[in-house]
């Protein structure tokens, strides 16, 4: 993930930052045919009728680089939350598509490769980092980022594997039922910290054997009461039970 | 004679002694015990030794498993990792535990398969019988006490006696003084100066947990979230931070003031939309910051109690009977946001002496 996102990085920064004519044009295109469905042929929304999709003016390149990027959008159906799918969208397609969404209103831009690049990040800010996280993330996203529940079926998605820029990009632009949390407030170099800690926390070995996803109190009391405890009722069953008689 | 009565009176050396609990006490017969019938492996010899087999079988795979175990352990590199689909595990420590565990499974099921069909299964009675000694034991143990009051001298020298109990009483006193560490005594006023206060005050700045980089009112976006804590707080150290930042712990955030209910009383609690919250679940007191932006509820994570942040914070599911108590703020001359007061009910979970006439209910206004 690490590598794509460098290799990926430079047309993206270009896309963000100069976005050409030709470039809003070709996404222009792409979204009347792809997006406008649902979010309106000038993408601003669609609230009343029966297809709905949220306006889209200010969202910015870095939302429409999250959701179309990890495959959220397009939705194929309504759902209480966007599934991630298949990217159905080249590089160049998505790019074409942020510059064309960041014409419609002032927004976050896709971030730098700068910014969520954590090579050379020292020991002392991915420890922050984990501070960092453990207040402003785990309530949602569980204590190693193994996503976790929320009220009428939607869902803190895992973060397991999530690359660097997405998650950049879902701080700064709030997808869905998450909360905002904007340069000014975390700055860029506690998101830094906060991306470097993700990553040293799951590039570690697993010794323990099976993690259970590392959700905790939900998937270890599933195992016990079912398998575990599951399992001894059937022996002791069996200890009692009464054996084939010969009448 | 049946295999009951036989067993009964076989002779075990207590069958002279008084039952517990005579059959006589229980208002409905013993039904006694079903017919034994003899098992397969009772009559057919074949089916006897079908049965040793297998748990011999069991038996004997256990070495197999055991020595494997022991080559687990000493030939294979201990950073040796295996895929089964989405798990990426320790190949020497998944053998270890399947070798070992397989090996006490088997030891198990062979001990029981060979209790069920081989071992003898005729029922058993053992009565229960009474626990008091026999007079001549309790004669001697009285005899034996009398003896060594005797010879203590205690009856004699009646101090010795009085003088032990009035040190034993005495040590009662400690035991009893250090009970006062589990006070002071909440008194009102001690209430009103501990768990009923925080070091919030007017004009402390808003800050972010862990960085303390103050808050801007014009930084904040529609649908942000801010973990905060006082400023402040970052002059405390130790129990007295802990115990400040257990108090403390606040939630930023700002909501598009048109989809919210702001009551009279509070219009100037908030910024342009933005308000604050106790972070301390009135419940039993866990931090909570699972907000969702677009419904602004606020989910605890122990109890799934919800509070409504758009509506003055006011329980919409779950366990907490009380709203979560608002901070009221403000701006600074810098648009830093700032505290108007302190909170103007006690945060965090109930306790028996709680005045909780003052918290926000549904229909105050």
């Amino acid at each position: 993930m690490g590598a794509l996102s460098t290799l990926l990085a430079p047309q993206q920064q270009s896309s963000a930052d100069t976005g050409t004519s030709q470039q809003v044009t070709q996404g222009k295109g792409l979204f009347a045919v792809q997006c406008a469905s649902c979010h309106g042929l000038n993408g601003e929304g669609q609230v009343t009728s029966t297809i709905q999709g949220p306006p889209l003016a200010g969202v910015g390149a870095a939302s429409v680089e999250f959701q179309v990027g990890t495959g959220r959008m397009p939705l194929s159906k309504s759902e209480v939350q966007a599934p991630v799918h298949a990217v159905r969208f080249s590089e160049s397609e998505i790019a074409a598509l942020a510059a064309y969404v960041a014409t419609l209103g002032p927004g976050p831009a896709i971030p730098n490769p700068s910014q969520y690049d954590t090579a050379g990040v020292s020991q002392e800010d991915v420890a922050r980092g984990g501070e960092l996280f453990r207040t402003n993330c785990s309530a949602c996203h569980n204590y190693e980022g193994g996503g976790g529940a929320l009220p009428g079926g939607k869902y803190a998605p895992s973060l397991k594997g999530t690359s660097n820029v997405h998650i950049y990009e879902a701080m700064v632009t709030g997808p869905q039922q998450m909360p905002v949390f904007n340069d000014d407030v975390l700055r860029p170099e506690d998101k830094k910290a906060i991306i470097a800690y993700l990553n040293d926390l799951h590039s570690r070995p697993n010794q323990g054997g099976l993690d259970l996803g590392g959700l905790g109190p939900v998937s270890e009391g599933l195992w016990a009461w079912i398998v575990g405890i599951g399992g001894l009722v059937i022996f002791a069953v069996w200890i009692a039970s009464k054996g084939v008689k010969a009448k | 004679m049946t295999d009951l009565e036989r067993s009964a009176s076989a002779g075990d050396g207590h069958t002279d002694l008084d039952v517990a609990h005579p059959e006589s006490q229980y208002p409905v017969a013993d039904p006694g015990h079903p017919e034994h019938l003899p098992r397969l492996t009772d009559v057919d010899e074949k089916a006897a030794d079908r049965a040793t087999r297998q748990v011999a079988t069991m038996f004997g795979i256990v070495p197999v498993l055991a020595i494997g175990f022991a080559v687990a352990y000493f030939a294979l590199p201990r950073t040796m990792y295996i895929d089964f689909g989405f798990l990426h595990v320790n190949l020497q420590h998944v053998l270890l535990g399947t070798t070992a565990g397989l090996a006490l499974l088997l030891i198990g099921i062979g001990a029981v398969q060979w209790a069920r069909q081989l071992m003898d299964d005729h029922e058993m009675v053992d009565y229960r019988h009474s626990a008091t000694s026999d007079a001549a034991d309790r004669e001697y143990v009285v005899r034996e006490l009398q003896k060594g009051t005797e010879e203590s001298k205690i009856t004699r020298r009646k101090v010795l006696g009085r003088s032990l109990i009035g040190a034993l009483a005495a040590m009662g006193i400690p035991l009893i003084v250090s009970f006062a560490d589990l006070g002071p005594w909440p008194t009102k006023k001690r209430r009103a100066a501990t768990i009923e206060t925080t070091i919030w005050h007017e004009g402390v700045r808003l800050v972010n947990d862990i960085t303390y980089v103050p808050i801007k009112a014009s930084d904040l976006e529609i649908g942000q979230l801010v973990n905060g804590q006082p400023e402040n707080l970052k002059e405390l150290e130790g129990t007295e931070f802990q115990q400040a930042r257990a108090k403390s712990s606040i939630i930023v955030v700002r909501m598009d003031p048109r989809t919210i209910r702001v009551p009279a009383s509070r219009q100037d609690w908030q910024v342009g939309g933005i308000l604050c919250y106790s972070k301390i679940c009135t419940h039993v007191g866990c931090p909570i910051s699972l907000w969702e932006q677009q419904t602004h509820h606020l989910l605890c994570p122990c109890h799934q109690s919800t509070f409504d942040l758009g509506n003055s914070g006011l329980v919409i599911f779950g366990p907490a009977a009380r709203s979560l108590p608002q901070l009221p703020i403000t701006t600074d001359a810098e648009g830093y946001l700032v505290a108007r007061s302190g909170f103007t009910v006690p945060v965090g979970p109930s306790y028996f002496e709680r005045d909780s006439r003052h918290d926000f209910k549904e229909g105050d206004n």
